[in-house]
């Protein structure tokens, strides 16, 4: 039986692009879920993303999409949203294109508290480009550009954000499908810089090059890595260091950016 | 009994619903597609449908002449 949200694909890009295994199509179809499940219409949202494989997914999406520069998919969604905050604007990125190359463009968007939802699709590597280690590439992990393995500290971007002052922030991974639809739909419906962090499996760029070449296997290791938040706070710390916690990691009220930008219009004379 | 949907031409082959399955239902063949092997096992969990990446397979209760 056909499902309901089969008709937020794009039915003529169908099927994706993505290599077999690729858990961004799993995290794309957890998107689509949080979208149908908060209600939103086809005629009100705006999907815009970068560059990188994770970034392809705007392309399959039949609602307003933005397939935007390497890094800038958060200032253009920034612009999209103070043009017309009424718009439910959703970002989809990476981990390469949003903690590298627009990793100042990700902190002043938390900093901001602009309305997004921003999802990242980490998997810990430049997939389309050929395998590079990323700024999310755990140490000790092989990539094309660090043959011995990464000798970098990865970010904890959920950890950053937070810092960088995201009001809502959480996490989940591939395996967790509908958790992770629960997480973005809360981020949909918080105002506010909101960020999901997804992480996913990459088995053609990293799991190849780090013995883990089968999707269901990276899967796995995926549901082994993590645990929930609230049992993960209560790990002594040389635990906590071994696993990953999932679900909503910091959620808090702050003004946000377009209605504070209310605030100038008011002052300068109101709308025209 | 369970009825599938399955799209074929979005199955790349992966195999996540082979693994996940619980009561081994699902193979892939050599076409690199997914197969129904054993209709009669299945319990209708949704774990293949719940995680594959191309959205290529769903899973429904029949109906009880099904």
């Amino acid at each position: 039986m056909e499902r309901s949200f089969e008709k937020y694909f794009r039915q003529n890009r169908l099927p994706h692009m993505w290599c077999p295994g690729c858990g961004n199509g799993i995290v794309t179809k957890a998107v689509i879920m949080a979208i149908e499940k908060a209600g939103f219409s086809q005629d009100n949202t705006v999907i815009v993303s970068g560059i990188g494989c994770s970034s392809r997914a705007s392309g399959y999406m039949d609602f307003d999409t933005l397939h935007t520069a390497h890094g800038r998919a958060i200032p253009f969604a920034t612009g999209v949203k103070m043009a017309n905050p009424d718009l439910n604007v959703i970002v989809l990125t990476g981990d390469g294109d949003c903690t590298a190359i627009g990793g100042n463009h990700f902190i002043h968007g938390c900093r901001r508290n602009v309305d997004l939802t921003v999802v990242l699709f980490n998997n810990n590597i430049y997939g389309m480009t050929g395998g590079q280690a990323s700024p999310m590439t755990p140490t000790g992990k092989k990539a094309t550009t660090a043959p011995y393995g990464a000798i970098d500290r990865p970010f904890d971007a959920c950890k950053l954000a937070e810092a960088a002052g995201a009001t809502y922030v959480a996490r989940s991974t591939a395996f967790h499908v509908q958790h992770l639809a629960d997480m973005i739909k809360g981020g949909l419906d918080s105002h506010g810089f909101s960020f999901i962090e997804a992480m996913c499996q990459c088995p053609t760029a990293f799991g190849r090059n780090n013995k883990m070449a089968d999707p269901a296997k990276m899967m796995m290791a995926l549901r082994d890595g993590v645990m929930m938040k609230a049992a993960w706070d209560k790990l002594p710390a040389e635990k906590q260091a071994e696993r990953f916690p999932i679900g909503v990691l910091c959620q808090k009220e702050y003004i946000d950016y377009a209605k504070a930008y209310d605030t100038v219009i008011e002052k300068a004379g109101g709308r025209a | 009994m369970a009825e599938f949907t399955i799209k074929t031409a979005r199955c790349k082959g992966c195999g996540i619903c082979v693994a996940f399955c619980p009561k081994q239902v699902l193979e892939v063949d050599e076409l690199g597609k997914v197969q129904v092997v054993n209709r009669e096992a299945c319990i209708v969990c949704g774990q293949c449908e719940l995680r594959c990446p191309d959205y290529a397979i769903f899973v429904d209760k029949g109906g009880a002449t099904a």
